[in-house]
């Protein structure tokens, strides 16, 4: 997957855990926590998705590089450029 | 072999299950009655529907609100706001002699009601809003220590201290007469903060979604199924053995059942460490009206009576306790059409033992007297709705017992919380009343949190 494709991935993921909200003008830099409140709940969700999805293992100790969605496809990039977009 | 099987097809059992079946575990929700629910059930009687526990909704924030139990809660089940097809309430008084406060689904009210009945208190009460905001509820490390000290330095007026209890108590302490000042903060918001409201068709709605969420994702449910033991191999739980005898294995188990009704479960011989059940038990009656209460003049959605300055929480000497209790119509929310019937319910503290010793002839007389005294007890504070009863119906604590198994019929579980949710075994967790929160929503969030904590890091 190219970074724009992981970028889709991942909105398609909060989508997912928050039906209810507006995704169109999320701002890539900011942190996912204070833009839509997400809390630890949700952050283990994403990770779940993308074990769900892609079989992508993220140790516990990496969770801190998915806080806003520019340090989220940087960090999934070499974990998922092997993997075709379906 | 199953990933997960979890004991109890309740609230917290149901939304475990959604969480461990979406993530493609293979999931069985083993149920030893034969309908789904619990404590938050539903049933028919001569043509009409009821629900067990559910007064109202508790945590009601609207569509939209990013913080809070409930959003968490649909965020975590994929559901959307709009599934649960909640209606707010149309407000809630508490009532004490010569004292009104009135509540809806937005603080400012309350606040009203506490400067006007209490002008001295209204600024101690805005510092005490203003700390209960700040409490972290996913904080584990739930503060200990008594609400009833905590409020006594907040407020100076020691009715006002009774009358913010009162609700609180009678809608998730399991302690009597005090709470913890974490559950204390969280039940403030819950109630004042967030709101009450309720789905047209009541908890089976909430129920029905839970199942089809469930089913739909593949998880296996089993009613009358009761289980009989744990199977228990060198400190870690293999599988349960059914009543019937027959024998399932699991990975981990994550038991609704309660805690010494878990432990009991266990056939490593290990002793039960025994904890202090709960002792808070509840008769309720429920009138059928032919009218909506609004006609009688009754538009609260829920009242809460004391009728001394001093409130009383603990478990009463009397079958049942007159001196408070809970008033509550399920008519009276914001619906965009009325219910079929007119209802009122009623519910009162109750004593266990009492009611545990009749056999079955005076059980009957016995539910038929307290059935008009608690009533009795209510119309001093809501209209006299007793000319427009068509059909009535009333549970107490052995009803309580017999579908819910908590020992005592204690509503809210043992006071003593097993809040990580851990056992004496590695593979055997508690989720429900007794690892915390209580009510609907926090039940959801109980199954939704073990489920996340134990049996999906792996």
């Amino acid at each position: 997957m190219t970074a724009a494709e992981i970028r889709e991935e991942i909105l398609d993921i909060l989508e997912a855990i928050a039906p209810d909200e507006d995704l169109s003008n999320i701002d890539d830099s900011v942190n996912f926590r204070d833009q839509l409140e997400l809390d630890s709940m949700d952050f283990l969700d994403i990770v779940m998705e993308l074990r769900k999805r892609h079989r992508i293992q993220i140790p516990e100790d990496d969770y801190i590089e998915l806080a806003s969605m520019n340090s989220t496809v940087a960090f999934l990039e070499p974990l998922m450029k092997d993997i075709q977009k379906v | 072999m199953y990933d997960t099987i979890i004991i109890g097809a309740g609230m917290s059992g149901l939304a475990a299950g959604i969480r461990l079946a979406y993530f493609d575990q293979r999931v069985l929700v083993l149920e030893r009655h034969f309908t789904i629910g619990g404590l938050n059930s539903f049933y028919r009687l001569r043509g009409r529907d009821y629900d067990v526990g559910l007064h109202a909704l508790t945590n009601i924030t609207p569509k939209g609100s990013k913080r809070g139990p409930l959003a968490r809660l649909l965020r975590q089940l994929r559901l959307s706001w709009d599934d649960l097809q909640i209606s707010p309430q149309l407000g809630s008084d508490i009532v004490f002699p010569g004292v009104r406060l009135s509540f809806d689904n937005d603080l400012d009210l309350l606040r009203e009601e506490v400067a006007r009945e209490f002008p001295l208190q209204i600024d101690r009460f805005d510092r005490l809003i203003a700390e209960i905001v700040e409490y972290d509820d996913l904080d584990e490390s739930h503060q200990q220590i008594s609400a009833r000290e905590r409020l006594a330095e907040a407020l100076t007026d020691p009715l006002l201290v009774e009358m913010l209890f009162c609700p609180l108590m009678f809608y998730g302490s399991a302690r009597e007469h005090d709470m913890d000042w974490g559950q204390f903060s969280i039940m403030f918001r819950s109630i004042f903060m967030e709101g009450l409201g309720r789905p047209h068709a009541g908890v089976r709605l909430i129920l029905k979604q839970l199942v089809r969420r469930y089913r739909g994702l593949g998880g296996e449910l089993k009613l009358r199924a009761g289980v009989q033991r744990l199977a228990v191999e060198d400190g870690r739980v293999t599988g349960v053995v059914l009543e019937n005898g027959e024998e399932v294995a699991a990975r981990r188990i994550l038991s609704s059942a309660g805690w010494s009704e878990t432990m009991r479960m266990c056939d490593d011989g290990a002793p039960v460490v025994s904890r202090v059940p709960g002792r808070l038990s509840f008769c309720e009656t429920i009138a059928s009206l032919d009218v909506e209460p609004h006609t009688l003049g009754h538009n609260r959605t829920i009242t809460f009576f004391n009728d001394s300055e001093k409130f009383d929480w603990s478990r009463p000497e009397l079958p049942c306790d007159l001196r408070s209790g809970v008033i509550c119509s399920p008519n009276n929310f914001q619906y965009g059409k009325p219910l079929d019937d007119g209802t009122i319910r009623i519910t009162a503290l109750a004593n266990f033992d009492y009611w545990r010793h009749l056999d079955e002839h005076d059980y009957r007389l016995e539910k038929l007297r307290w059935y008009d005294s608690i009533t009795a007890s209510a119309v001093r504070f809501v209209p006299d709705y007793r000319h427009r009863v068509v059909d009535t119906d009333m549970f107490t604590p052995t009803t309580i017992v017999r579908f819910t198994g908590h020992e005592n019929g204690a509503v809210y579980g043992s006071p003593e919380k097993q809040f990580d949710g851990r056992t004496h075994l590695e593979n055997l967790f508690v989720c429900g009343t007794d690892q915390g929160f209580v009510g609907i929503i926090g039940s959801i969030v109980s199954g939704i949190s073990m489920a996340n904590q134990h049996c999906l890091r792996e």
